[in-house]
């Protein structure tokens, strides 16, 4: 059973603004039949005033994705076009006072739907459809997932699978989605000065870094050995770990683990790394 | 609120007697069995009772019988063994439509090494036999075949099969969770080496199953340790569950005819009524099926949804939509049969047991025409009492989803 909170099942079961608007101004369709959910949503705008008189919707889907609908509609109404679209998909499940994680491609839909309508009141294409399709299942672009990706500061493939349903369907596509992503983390983190990742960081992230090298690079390699690896402490460029396993009761071999260990976090993370090794209490 | 109960197939109410046999042994009767005193010999009695009562609704020899903590256990416990006692043989066939115990045990294997054939079904959910049977080769450890589907009820000729195996000396295993209890099972007529059942499909609690390994099959434990079972699954016994499945097994037989004629007759009132709301489908061949079952797809409409609506007006169901699973596509049974994603995303599984009655069919035969005309009412899909024309449903060209092609 889905944990959804009160306010995710209060538009489920009351949705607000279900219909067509009577004056259709703009109109935004985006997802299908059969991709499990749909949402048409229609708009009513004052022309004078580039506001949103009245918005409508009709949804195929689950409990939140109907929710997420009735939402946006609440949140749009009486909005200027350019409030409107400064609208998140994280803004609107803060509405609904959060989704499930698997569910906030049920959000993201929202948004796009109320893009699409915007763009089609302007006469203008949608931005989610520009830019190349990466998921063919669901029908999902490299421009979409790079915005979800910014706005909700996902981190890894499956989190780009719930926010959009990328990568959910054959599967075929998420080499293509892990290399988008590695893509796009790597411009945020280096915001175009080039200069190698770690160079501004700040103490937070560069422990962040340093976690998951030596989570997902570094204690794999030496377990493959029989040996294994872990973080004690970070201190400025120190950084303290334990060398474990069959090699760490070798001096000599802990001298080319603790050469490899720096070797690795000086690449992956900061070039001014220096390994210590604390012993087991 | 009244709750009407017609998810069976996920899991059964305890029977009241099936509780009372079993409270005495987390108290007075808390012996273990294998020990060489009166408190031991007391339980090792009620184990040997339970063990030949499972064995009468199974028609095997209680020595035929392995208790595990489940039918996820059950099941791999039958697969390993059948690939550990023939080393030489690399190759296993089971179908598309498997329970996930089985299906990711297959992708698992595959990986390691292992030739895996997933035979297909029809668009009535009825397994390929020809292609069963041209995948048999002597290379071919295993064939593993579900009884019973348990999202759509709908049979495998799962004793063919098994005569099929025995001639080419290939082991045959069945899981037949959702089966036992629901049709007649007579293994010492069947040709079938292994069998797979789990006790909260039939009023027993969860935490407990059981395999049918044929008397002679050869055998290599998965929980390796102790001599219990015969030493072919090591730890202490649950000997609480075990007597509580026992008294189950009775009364899943003495229930069986009811199974098949009142309960039946319940389905089929239930599902006729519902095929009245326009735009509704049986999923699954309708006689070649459970009693108990009926899996029923409501177009133009998703079935988290539906499910939410009939919950709150207090009936429980489950559906093999994308959003209820967890994963982002609809059932994988639903699709090996073809069902197309239209249907498959509203589909609803309705599993009904002895404790269901006429009344609640009324009221849900009531509550259901409801629930999916509120849905409707909120679909870009619908409008008025149909579908909107193919040209101005929303395609799956317009968002490039290419899903269904
Ligand atoms: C056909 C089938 N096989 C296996 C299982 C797994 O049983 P358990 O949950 O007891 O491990 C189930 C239960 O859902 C089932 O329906």
């Amino acid at each position: 059973m889905w944990e959804y909170t009160n306010q995710v099942m209060e538009h489920f079961e009351r949705p607000r603004n279900v219909g067509v608007v009577a004056r259709i101004d703009g109109e935004g369709q985006v997802g299908s039949l059969s991709c499990g959910d749909a949402l048409r949503l229609t708009i009513q705008v004052d022309k004078d005033k580039d506001l949103i008189e009245d918005a409508k919707f009709q949804t195929f889907g689950c409990a939140s994705a109907i929710a997420s609908s009735s939402a946006l509609t609440e949140m749009i109404k009486g909005r200027t076009l350019e409030q409107a679209l400064s609208i998140t998909n994280q803004d609107i499940a803060d509405y609904l006072g959060g989704l499930p994680r698997e569910k906030m491609h049920c959000s993201v839909l929202g948004q796009e739907a109320l893009e699409a309508a915007v763009a089609n009141y302007r006469g203008e294409k949608p931005k989610a459809l520009e830019g190349q399709i990466i998921c063919e299942c669901f029908g999902v672009t490299d421009v979409e997932i790079e915005r979800v990706v910014k706005t909700n500061r996902l981190t890894t493939v499956e989190e780009i699978t719930q926010f959009t349903k990328a990568g959910g369907g054959c599967g075929k596509c998420v080499e293509k989605i892990e290399a988008l992503l590695n893509k796009i983390l790597k411009k945020t983190a280096t915001p175009g000065n080039g200069q190698k990742p770690g160079g501004r960081l700040t103490t937070l992230k560069r422990i962040k870094l340093i976690e998951d090298a030596i989570a997902n690079q570094i204690a794999p390699a030496l377990m493959r050995d029989g040996g294994d690896i872990e973080l004690v402490d970070v201190d400025g460029p120190t950084v303290y770990v334990t060398l474990k396993g069959t090699c760490a009761s070798c001096p000599s071999s802990k001298r080319t683990l603790a050469d490899f260990v720096t070797e690795r976090l000086r690449a992956l993370v900061d070039s001014d790394i220096v390994v210590r090794e604390r012993r087991p209490e | 609120m009244r709750t009407i109960y017609f998810d069976n197939n996920a899991t059964t109410a305890v029977d009241p007697q099936v509780l009372e046999a079993m409270l005495p042994f987390f108290q007075g009767l808390y012996g273990n069995p294998s020990s060489m005193h009166h408190k031991g010999g007391e339980v090792a009695a009620a184990l040997r009772q339970a063990r030949q009562q499972l064995a009468d609704l199974l028609g095997c020899e209680p020595g035929e019988i392995i208790y595990t903590s489940c039918g996820t256990e059950s099941d791999n416990t039958a697969m390993w063994s059948a690939l550990r006692t023939q080393p030489d043989k690399k190759h296993l066939i089971t179908s598309r439509v498997e329970h996930s115990a089985i299906i990711n045990n297959a992708a698992f294997l595959r990986r390691l090494g292992y030739q895996v054939t997933e035979v297909g079904v029809d668009r009535d959910g009825l397994l390929n036999l020809s292609q069963l049977e041209k995948a048999l080769t002597p290379d071919t450890a295993l064939v593993s075949l579900l009884w019973a589907n348990n999202e759509t009820g709908v049979l495998f000729p799962v004793e063919d099969v098994a005569r099929l195996c025995s001639e080419k000396g290939i082991v045959f295993h069945t899981d037949a969770v959702q089966a036992v209890g629901k049709i007649p099972i007579n293994l010492k007529a069947s040709k079938i080496d292994m069998l797979s059942l789990a006790g909260h499909k039939l009023h027993a609690p969860k935490g407990i199953g059981a395999l049918y390994v044929r008397k002679g099959l050869k055998f290599a434990p998965f929980m390796i340790g102790g001599h219990q079972e015969g030493g072919r699954r090591g730890g202490t016994e649950n000997t609480p569950y075990i007597v509580g499945l026992g008294v189950a097994a009775r009364l899943a037989g003495e229930r069986l005819p009811e199974e098949n004629t009142r309960v039946k007759a319940l389905r089929d009132r239930l599902e006729a009524g519902l095929l009245k709301i326009p735009y509704a489908m049986v999923n699954g061949h309708r006689t070649i099926r459970l009693p108990n079952t009926t899996n029923i797809s409501f177009e133009y409409i998703e079935g988290e949804s539906i499910l939410f609506h009939l919950s709150h007006a207090g009936i429980c169901a489950s559906s093999g939509s994308a959003c209820t699973s967890g994963s982002l596509e609809p059932s994988h049974v639903l699709r090996a049969m073809g069902v197309p994603f239209t249907a498959a995303h509203g589909s609803i599984r309705l599993s009904l047991g002895v404790t269901n009655t006429d009344d609640e069919v009324d009221e849900a035969l009531k509550i259901f025409p409801e629930v999916v005309a509120k849905l409707r009412e909120l679909s870009p899909f619908w409008k008025d009492d149909g579908p909107v024309q193919e040209s101005e449903l929303l395609s799956c060209e317009d968002n490039n989803c290419q899903i269904c092609n």
